[in-house]
């Protein structure tokens, strides 16, 4: 099985099926809660974007998708998240086979001090996607193709990957995270390191990869939200305090601290 | 999808069971590198303990001694000793006359004469107990094992079952080997010379590289401007931390012996080498507990009108004086176990007295452990063993008050 | 106005002179430091030119025979190639590379423990049992090697058909890479946690296990601070005088057979200047030749192995 035939489950499911269910979700660092149960749907192949003032729990929350959260100790997570409909907290479920499915990219661009390659072969070699060279190769180019970077790098695929801009960094690690074929992407104010240059790069090709994957943003940004995401949940204090499609939600809110949050006045 | 396989557990990513057993493995690997090393730690100390706790205690032997051979005596108990020896072993042959004598240790006659001082007059005969020689020692503490007899003659051996069948062998605590200085013999060496020799260098070198580090680190920390010289300065002392011990005791035997004339042997030079050589330790530990020191308490104090000095003085140095001792501690500690740099001046002579001032030859406990350890002799190697402990248990004790000091620091701030 | 100044001073003359007496006795003591280089640099220098008046530079540092004794009689104080250091630097490089080869991975792999894996209680029991390793005295070290170590070495060379000198460069090697494991542990440990999170989450967020994330990401980016580490703990070993002096050979051997006796550069200085000998002897000198050799050694192994482990924590900063 190659990985370009792998078909992810998301790509026979009707497009307004939910991809992921977040049911009550709660967390608490060490008895401190940071979500006071959540319940959101994410749609297959749309953008989600998360917004909220600083500390409001969405990145908590985008962490929780992919079970990074387990990387601290202290952190206690309750409820249910399920994708396609198995639930990531099953006490059977291995979180590299999550992970390998729901990928993540982060908020300040962490290429690997490794070459623009080996960035981006790592994922296919530590889970084995390749059988050989030439079909690694493959899937270098073709992930650095749809991260919009091949052009940029193709003459230098062994120069160091921390070499280069910080926009091309982003993409470098938003291509490192394509090659293994998630069904989801998670990305953490993957533009806040970026200038505005950099960043309308990101955001064109977050529309482009829509087409095949399910991606959440999480953005302090309202008007990146607005330009990016189809859907929005608005967080306060970890509540969800209001989801819907985003032209609705920026237009007519109908929460007043929703309201107050886009109009500016708190954030 | 397949229904019976769940697709988020390892069945569904084909490798990832063998990844987790790599996982386990290099986990392991890691646990078994501390592991190994601190059982290299046991090993070393446990070795040395068992090889050592025989120094501190000596055999003894029960003798027999007539009255009328203490009566018709005349000369010096040393004498009084040799005959009591021939009188015990019956030793009639010329061979054997020496080799009864060399039964009983060096200092036997004093054991002698202390018993029969204790006893007042006696008549008939009556037992007292004297040290045995180091070769019966050895073999004795050996639970008379073959192996260990193979210095003693055959008649020698013979007489030692003897004694041991009769009951009249013990072993008692040593105490000359706290209060001795060294010897030639080993049932008379001791450490009480060495121990004395570290103590006084460790005091020299307490005085002077004590004043000196907090001083420096006080200017460094408190009123250095950051400028080239003060980051040459830095570079020095951190640099300094680093150079070999032994390149100290070099420095001391140019300067200190060779220009200024001091006394060679001495703990006075001893103690200023190793201050030389701990004085970058205690200036760094000096000025990061100067560092831990809010900057909020300077500024209280000269917002209320202190200068500078008055302020570093009454109120940052108190502060910081728990830290800077705890890093005194440790680098004496590491200059009481350090030898190197004494050979080179000097330290290393074979020295039977206890040094009575800085100005004596000496010798310290490592040095003592350097020299014993050379001798082929198997007492000594005991004897060896037995100074590493007591030097060990010194270095632990240290190092115990500079935790524990530490501990009660933390919980202040 | 005028009132209020001649009733408040705010010059306090006779304490400027008690503080500037304070702050120049506080400068003085910073600057022994400086003198102690001084002392050293110059002590070392002046007695190595001395040497070299009487022994060639070149011979004496690309010379392959090193016999002291000979030049103890006044006709052979000129003879050529006694004092050629280049056996003794090769003995001293031969151990210190064995010590490294044990106390490399046992440290690194002990400091990926103790950084990774290791729960906060347990590192705070096993990172300062394995200072203890450092805190022991190196003439215990040297002792347990020469009764302990390589007696057993030499045992097994004998069980296996090896013909294994008493004094094995093999046997001064381990026991002094087991004394420098905390030094490359310490410093490993604070290159690893130096690596920041973000590139383990990286790797993590990608599926990967968490030794892999180590194996594939932490350690080779580690690997530059590791690499200056051991160049801090190689001049240690160099430096190390008991261990080598109580289980090394006296005999200068060119060799790099770890299971031959040789000798060392600390070992010389020692053997040079303990006895009694007139000061002024070519002897004597030599030491100090040898001294100032050591001293550069060590000081530029420092130099590039802080400028390497400060170069990598400041990239991370």
């Amino acid at each position: 099985m190659t990985v370009t035939e792998k078909k992810t489950a998301d790509q026979q499911a009707p497009a307004e099926e939910p991809k992921i269910v977040a049911t009550n979700v709660k967390v608490s660092y060490g008895g401190r809660d940071a979500l006071h149960g959540i319940d959101l749907e994410i749609v297959a192949r749309k953008v989600t974007a998360l917004i909220g003032p600083s500390g409001c729990g969405k990145t908590t929350f985008l962490r929780c998708i992919n079970r990074m959260n387990d990387l601290i100790p202290v952190a206690e997570v309750t409820g249910s998240i399920t994708l396609d409909g198995n639930n990531i907290y099953a006490p059977e479920v291995d979180v590299e086979v999550l992970r390998r499915h729901v990928g993540m990219v982060f908020q300040k661009p962490n290429p690997f001090p490794k070459s623009i390659y080996d960035n981006v072969a790592y994922g296919p070699r530590i889970h084995g996607l390749a059988s050989n060279k030439q079909e690694l190769d493959k899937i270098v180019e073709k992930s650095l193709r749809r991260a919009g970077l091949w052009d940029e790098v193709s003459d230098r695929l062994e120069a160091p990957g921390t070499g280069l801009s910080g926009g091309q960094q982003q993409r470098l690690c938003i291509a490192r995270a394509i090659a293994i074929e998630p069904a989801v992407i998670l990305m953490d104010e993957p533009c806040s390191a970026l200038d505005p240059i950099a960043t309308a790069k990101i955001e064109e090709l977050i529309h482009e990869l829509k087409e095949r994957y399910t991606i959440v943003i999480v953005t302090h940004s309202m008007q990146q939200a607005a330009r990016v995401s189809d859907y929005t949940a608005f967080f306060h204090l970890g509540d969800l305090v209001e989801k819907g499609e985003t032209e609705a939600l920026f237009t007519n809110p109908k929460d007043e601290r929703t309201e107050a949050y886009i109009s500016g006045r708190i954030g | 999808m397949t229904d019976n396989i769940h697709p988020l557990t390892r069945a569904a990513l084909p490798g990832l069971t063998q990844r987790y057993a790599s996982e386990k493995r290099f986990r392991l690997i890691g646990l078994s590198a501390v592991v190994l090393s601190l059982s290299f730690l046991v090993f070393l100390i446990g070795g040395i303990a068992f090889r050592g706790m025989g120094a501190f205690v000596q055999t003894e032997m029960q003798i027999e001694v007539s009255a009328e051979t203490v009566e018709n005596h005349t000369g010096s108990s040393f004498a009084l000793m040799r005959k009591i020896s021939l009188e015990n072993f019956e030793a009639s042959a010329r061979s054997e006359r020496r080799l009864s004598v060399s039964m009983v240790g060096e200092g036997a006659d004093e054991d002698l004469e202390n018993a029969l001082a204790d006893l007042g007059s006696f008549s008939g005969t009556a037992r007292v107990w004297v040290r045995a020689s180091d070769d019966i020692d050895v073999a004795w503490k050996a639970d008379l094992d073959p192996e260990m007899m193979t210095t003693l003659r055959p008649k020698q051996v013979e007489w030692l079952q003897a004694l041991a069948n009769e009951d009249r062998l013990r072993t008692s605590f040593n105490t000359g080997f706290f209060t001795n200085g060294d010897s030639r013999e080993a049932e008379r060496a001791g450490i009480g010379g060495a121990f004395v020799g570290s103590l006084l260098t460790l005091s020299v070198c307490l005085l002077l590289s004590f004043a000196v580090g907090i001083l420096a680190a006080i200017y460094l920390e408190e009123f250095a401007v950051k400028n080239k010289f003060t980051a040459f300065l830095e570079v020095n002392i951190n640099n300094l931390a680093t150079v070999p011990s032994i390149i100290f005791g070099l420095l001391g035997l140019a300067v200190f012996l060779n220009v200024f004339g001091l006394p060679r042997s001495s703990s006075l030079v001893g103690g200023m080498v190793l201050a030389l050589m701990t004085l970058p330790t205690i200036i760094i530990a000096s000025r990061v507990s100067l560092q831990a020191v809010p900057p909020s308490i300077r500024e209280a104090a000269l917002g209320l009108g202190a200068t500078r000095v008055q302020a570093v003085f009454h109120h940052v140095l108190p502060l910081a004086l728990p830290g800077m001792l705890t890093g005194t501690i440790l680098g004496m500690a590491r200059a009481l176990g350090e030898t190197a740099p004494l050979l080179m001046i000097g330290m290393v002579a074979f020295i039977a007295d206890v040094p009575g001032g800085f100005t004596d030859p000496a010798t310290a406990l490592p040095v003592q452990v350097y020299l014993w350890s050379d001798i082929p002799e198997r007492a000594f190697a005991e004897k060896t063993s037995g100074a590493i402990l007591v030097l060990l248990v010194f270095l632990l004790l240290m190092n115990l008050t500079a935790i524990i000091m530490r501990k009660k620091l933390e919980k202040k701030w | 106005m005028a009132d209020v100044k001649s009733q408040v001073s705010l010059t306090r003359p006779n304490s400027k002179l008690r503080e500037q007496a304070i702050k120049v006795s506080l400068m003085a003591s910073s600057m022994i430091a400086v003198l102690v280089t001084i002392g050293i640099v110059f002590s070392l220098a002046v007695e190595a030119l001395r040497f070299f008046s009487e022994v060639n530079v070149f011979d004496f540092l690309f010379g392959s025979e090193w016999s002291p004794q000979t030049a103890m009689r006044a006709d052979q104080v000129a003879s050529k190639g006694a004092f050629g250091a280049l056996p003794l630097l090769a003995g001293t490089f031969l151990i210190s590379i064995i010590a490294l080869m044990v106390a490399a991975p046992f440290g690194i792999y002990s400091a990926v423990y103790l950084a990774e894996y290791a729960s906060s209680k347990r590192r705070a029991v096993l990172k300062p049992a394995l200072e203890i390793l450092a805190g022991v005295p190196t003439v215990v070290y040297g002792f347990f090697a020469a009764i302990v170590i390589a007696p057993a070495i030499r045992g097994w060379g004998q069980a296996i058909g090896l013909d294994i000198a008493s004094e094995s460069a093999l046997a001064a090697g381990l026991v002094m890479g087991v004394m420098i494991i905390p030094l490359v542990s310490s410093i490993s440990d604070d290159v690893i946690t130096a690596v920041p999170s973000a590139l383990r989450e990286g790797s993590v967020g990608l599926g990967a296990t968490k030794s892999e994330t180590i194996r594939r990401v932490v350690l080779p980016a580690a690997l530059p601070g590791i690499a200056g580490g051991l160049m801090l703990a190689a001049s240690r070993a160099v430096g190390e005088t008991m261990i080598v002096v109580m289980a090394a050979g006296l005999a200068a051997n060119l060799t790099f057979n770890p299971l031959e006796a040789v000798t060392t550069v600390t070992v010389q200085i020692v053997m040079l200047l303990t006895g009694d000998q007139e000061f002024d002897s070519t002897k004597t000198l030599a030491a100090f030749a040898l001294g100032l050799a050591l001293f550069v050694i060590t000081l530029v192994f420092n130099i590039i192995g802080n400028m390497i482990v400060n170069r990598f924590k400041e990239a991370y900063d």
